[in-house]
């Protein structure tokens, strides 16, 4: 079960912060991160690649998106 | 287009980018606008307050189609990809604030960061001062954001609210368009011109149009910022925005060799002071407040172009400060500082330290 990060309506780089957070504190081994904006879900792509997470898959959702990262 | 992959967002999309505002800069001065201020969003949001008549410095009234082109270039690049969001509520009378601030800190250092990266490409060593004030700021605020700081979720709103600036915008044009500037006239029915100065330096209207609805559309499909690339760089380690911003200073320090606009030194730069102090307090506290607001101050004019109410009422809020800059005599001129720019710079960090401290509420 992967964990949910609500970063819906926030600007950057919040959506980020909240998503590193979670990747730093190591319980979950994926995460499905909501964000509203194009921009958010870039974000979010690019800080989990750079932290060695994988993008495993974009839903749209709702107004948004849900981005599935994996651990590794 | 909605999913197709997005070049713009990628390393070599946000350097092109950087490069092709680094190009049209130094030539929009070449073309017409003063020196070293090819783009400056701060000084052409003054300059639109002056020629509204908010404040009445003489020297720096003209609606800057540029800005105009920005929201709208902006608004059409989200249109034809999908990425209009009409979004509101995320404190905007908090970010107003932040606006004001903004506008004053960098009236003191005679420039936005746009500016300070066109300053330093044609050789205004001052320039040096200002980007490091720029990144002290950006650096305090992300301790803040590390502990927490942030201003609330917006919410989903109506379409014509998104639409509330981009409109405004139009309005400028038309009123552009009606009341044309007459060769030595100051006034022209309700909007005032400069005779002389920055104000009366610009390139011809339909040109700055087109260069600003041009970049407007790019900076848009690439999020191009120049707060965040510092910002993120402190804060992340990314240097994803940061490439952009280099790249706008590199391609338009080449570009100013080539047009022979490159003249270093540090006296008698145009519209710039030697006070390095307040060159470096004015840029942190800009920096600072940027930071605060998410984006600097031509993100905030693209993010509005996407919708982004906020965004919008942070735009507003750096062309009432600009007014207040210039009524209060907060802004520097050539000659030095304003008689109260001091005391600005000081209620700025105080009211900027003030909101950093008070909001801070975890998020649900």
């Amino acid at each position: 079960m992967s964990k949910i990060v609500d970063a819906r309506g926030l600007s950057c780089p919040q959506p980020v912060l909240m998503t590193l957070d979670e990747i730093k504190a190591g319980e979950a081994a994926e995460l499905e991160v909501l964000v509203d904006t194009d921009t958010s879900k870039e974000n979010v792509s690019r800080a989990a690649g750079s932290r060695g997470w994988t993008v495993t898959n974009v839903r749209e959702e709702g107004d948004g998106y849900a981005v599935i990262i994996k651990k590794g | 287009m909605k999913g197709m992959k997005n070049v713009f967002a990628s390393r070599w999309g946000i350097i092109g980018v950087g490069i092709f505002i680094g190009i049209l800069a130094p030539l929009l001065q070449k073309w017409g606008n003063p020196g070293n201020m090819g783009i400056c969003v701060a000084c052409f949001e003054r300059d639109i307050a002056g020629a509204l008549g908010f404040h009445r410095a003489a020297v720096v009234q003209y609606i800057r189609p540029e800005i105009i082109g920005f929201v709208l270039g902006a608004l059409a690049a989200a249109y034809l990809f999908k990425e209009f969001r009409p979004r509101l509520g995320s404190a905007p009378i908090v970010r107003f604030v932040l606006g004001m601030f903004a506008m004053i800190g960098a009236l003191v250092f005679l420039g936005c960061p746009w500016r300070a990266a066109l300053r330093l490409s044609g050789g205004d060593g001052n320039a040096i001062l200002g980007l490091l004030g720029l990144i002290a700021g950006i650096w305090i605020g992300t301790f803040f954001l590390k502990s927490g700081y942030n201003l609330g979720r917006t919410k989903e709103t109506h379409v014509t609210a998104g639409w509330m600036l981009p409109l405004i915008m139009l309005g400028l044009l038309v009123l552009m368009l009606i009341y044309p500037h007459v060769q030595g006239q100051d006034k022209n029915g309700v909007l005032f011109y400069s005779l002389k100065g920055p104000g009366a330096m610009h390139a011809p209207l339909l040109v700055s149009l087109i260069v600003g609805l041009v970049v407007g559309f790019f900076a848009q499909r690439s999020r191009f910022c120049t707060m965040g690339a510092i910002r993120d760089l402190v804060l992340f380690r990314q240097t994803h925005l940061l490439g952009g911003f280099i790249a706008l200073i590199v391609a338009a320090f080449i570009t100013n060799i080539v047009v022979g606009q490159f003249h270093p030194g540090f006296a008698n730069q145009p519209v710039a002071h030697t006070l390095h102090v307040w060159n470096f307090a004015g840029m942190a506290l800009a920096g600072l407040a940027f930071c605060f607001a998410g984006g600097c101050p031509g993100r905030q004019l693209f993010m509005a172009g996407e919708g982004d109410g906020d965004a919008a009422v942070f735009v507003l809020g750096m062309i009432v400060g600009a007014a207040i800059a210039h009524n209060f005599g907060l802004a520097s001129s050539p000659n030095g500082l304003g008689p109260h720019g001091v005391a600005a710079v000081v209620v700025g960090f105080a009211v900027c330290l003030f909101i950093g401290f008070t909001m801070r509420k975890r998020i649900a």
